[in-house]
């Protein structure tokens, strides 16, 4: 096993038999995450490659190149991976989110507005905890926002800062 | 006296020219079509209260008469992109397919790159490359907001592009050998700007002019260069000078092998000059469209498609 080179993009390999980095992700589990915690269709990422690029920081690419690569992105940041709980992107779920079917949670417009602003909120919940899919409704449809992380009885916004917006007057 | 002036001898109605380079330009955006549709947008624009005329050429771009891009939902979730009318043009022009591969030469901030996306319906390999890396974050931050998952950002100096990173000529079959388009929206004195940046011309000179087209015209031969035969290449500034258009262009059909070749345009413009001052041009400059500000009421444009090893 050798260590990641955090300055480089690298393919995942497809199976733990595959691994030859230290720690790093597997494709199988990075598309059963998805499919475990949201219930997105593994078949959604079928023309995906995926590549970790940093400690941890798995990037989602709808096409492929030779492995390692040495560009300043590929695809989009996906998933944050080497720490316990893994964490989804806010882009990733705005993506690929609509697609969920469980740990979404649906907010009425004036805890999406707040949510949006990056504001922790209180609202109904008796799923699990953890990372969740927070969505709300928007032209005849339920449309993922982002990341919240849902713990203690509360809604936690993890929007980055320069995804926040201010809507209210 | 302002660049403008310099102009008078090209443009068919040099006063109507004026006066709409004195007008502020509209609002307008662009739907995404990555991640909503023009319907689903729209509907969120008039749940918001945002009014929202339709262009007649474009289907998705819009015009905002009284409110600005951002701090709306649709906006926040990546739905709709603030981009000038015009700067859509050549996009269309270039009309990337799903799974082709596609090199921007220019690509940041990245409101083109992202529409060539939209366009490839994110499938294929688009590759967005600016030299100036304080503003690859800008073109990353739109394209992930947008949601475009086929793009590889790199930061070469255009001219002397490499696709050794992408791994040209590699035993693996994966990597990038040609792009069957690439978009050249070039670095340029941003004449055609003024309505936007209305301090568009304090930076002005004619030494600047020169050596833009200097870049421009390395840039171009590049794009020719690394796009394999029988593709396409399309040239944009948004500028009026012929020293950073059509000289580019005589200079390339010169150098390289390509030809200028005829394209649909959903806007009113007119051909490019094949004369200016002292210079004479290839005849086939005339293919390239110049876009002033009275034709289509946007900003200025130059627009021109070339064909490689044809």
């Amino acid at each position: 096993m050798s260590e990641n080179d955090g300055q480089q993009f690298d393919r995942l390999p497809a199976t733990a038999e595959d691994r030859d980095v230290a720690g790093r992700a597997t494709r199988a589990e990075v598309v059963d995450w998805w499919t475990d915690r949201f219930g997105v269709p593994a078949e959604t990422f079928e023309g995906y490659t995926f590549w970790e690029k940093g400690a941890g920081k798995v990037w989602a690419f709808a096409a492929d190149l030779p492995t390692p690569t040495d560009v300043e992105g590929l695809g989009m940041t996906f998933l944050r991976t080497r720490q316990e709980h893994w964490k989804p992107t806010t882009n990733a779920v705005q993506r690929f989110g609509s697609l969920a079917t469980r740990n979404v949670i649906e907010l009425d417009d004036d805890d999406a507005v707040d949510f949006l602003a990056g504001e922790d909120v209180d609202p109904e919940w008796d799923g699990d905890w953890g990372y969740l899919v927070v969505a709300h409704e928007l032209a005849g449809g339920v449309e993922p926002i982002g990341v919240g992380l849902y713990v203690h009885d509360e809604l936690r916004s993890v929007i980055p800062k320069g995804r926040r917006a201010s809507l209210s007057e | 006296m302002t660049p403008l002036e310099r102009y008078e001898s090209l443009v068919d109605d040099f006063e109507a020219f004026r006066q709409a380079c004195e007008r502020p330009l509209p609002s307008v955006v662009r739907v995404n079509t990555i991640k909503a549709t023009v319907d689903r947008a729209t509907d969120a624009l008039d749940a918001e209260g945002i009014a929202h005329e339709p262009t007649d050429w474009h289907p998705g771009v819009f015009r905002l008469p009284n409110d600005s891009p951002g701090r709306n939902w649709p906006h926040a979730h990546g739905w709709i992109h603030g981009q000038e009318e015009v700067s859509n043009l050549p996009a269309r022009v270039l009309d990337p397919q799903p799974g082709e591969r596609v090199w921007d030469t220019c690509a940041a901030p990245g409101s083109k790159t992202t529409q060539l996306a939209a366009l490839m319906d994110d499938r294929g390999l688009l590759v967005g490359n600016d030299n100036n890396l304080g503003r690859l974050s800008a073109l990353r931050h739109n394209a992930e907001r947008l949601g475009v998952t086929n793009l590889v950002v790199t930061n070469q100096d255009a001219r002397n592009f490499s696709l050794k990173p992408l791994g040209e000529n590699a035993a693996d079959d994966r990597g990038i050998d040609a792009f069957d388009r690439v978009l050249v929206d070039a670095p340029c004195s941003c004449e055609g700007t003024i309505r936007k940046n209305p301090d568009a011309f304090d930076t002005w000179s004619l030494d600047h002019v020169h050596s833009v087209a200097g870049v421009q015209k390395g840039i171009l031969r590049r794009a020719i260069q690394a796009t394999r035969p029988g593709g396409t290449v399309v040239y944009s500034t948004c500028t009026f000078a012929p020293e950073e258009n059509e000289a580019v262009l005589d200079h390339v059909l010169g150098e390289e092998d390509c030809r200028l070749v005829d394209f649909e345009t959903p806007l009113d413009g007119v051909p490019g000059v094949t004369e200016w001052q002292d210079e004479a041009y290839d005849p086939s400059v005339e293919k390239a469209l110049r876009i002033y500000p009275h034709h289509n009421d946007t900003g200025g444009f130059f627009c021109a498609k070339l064909e490689v090893g044809a």
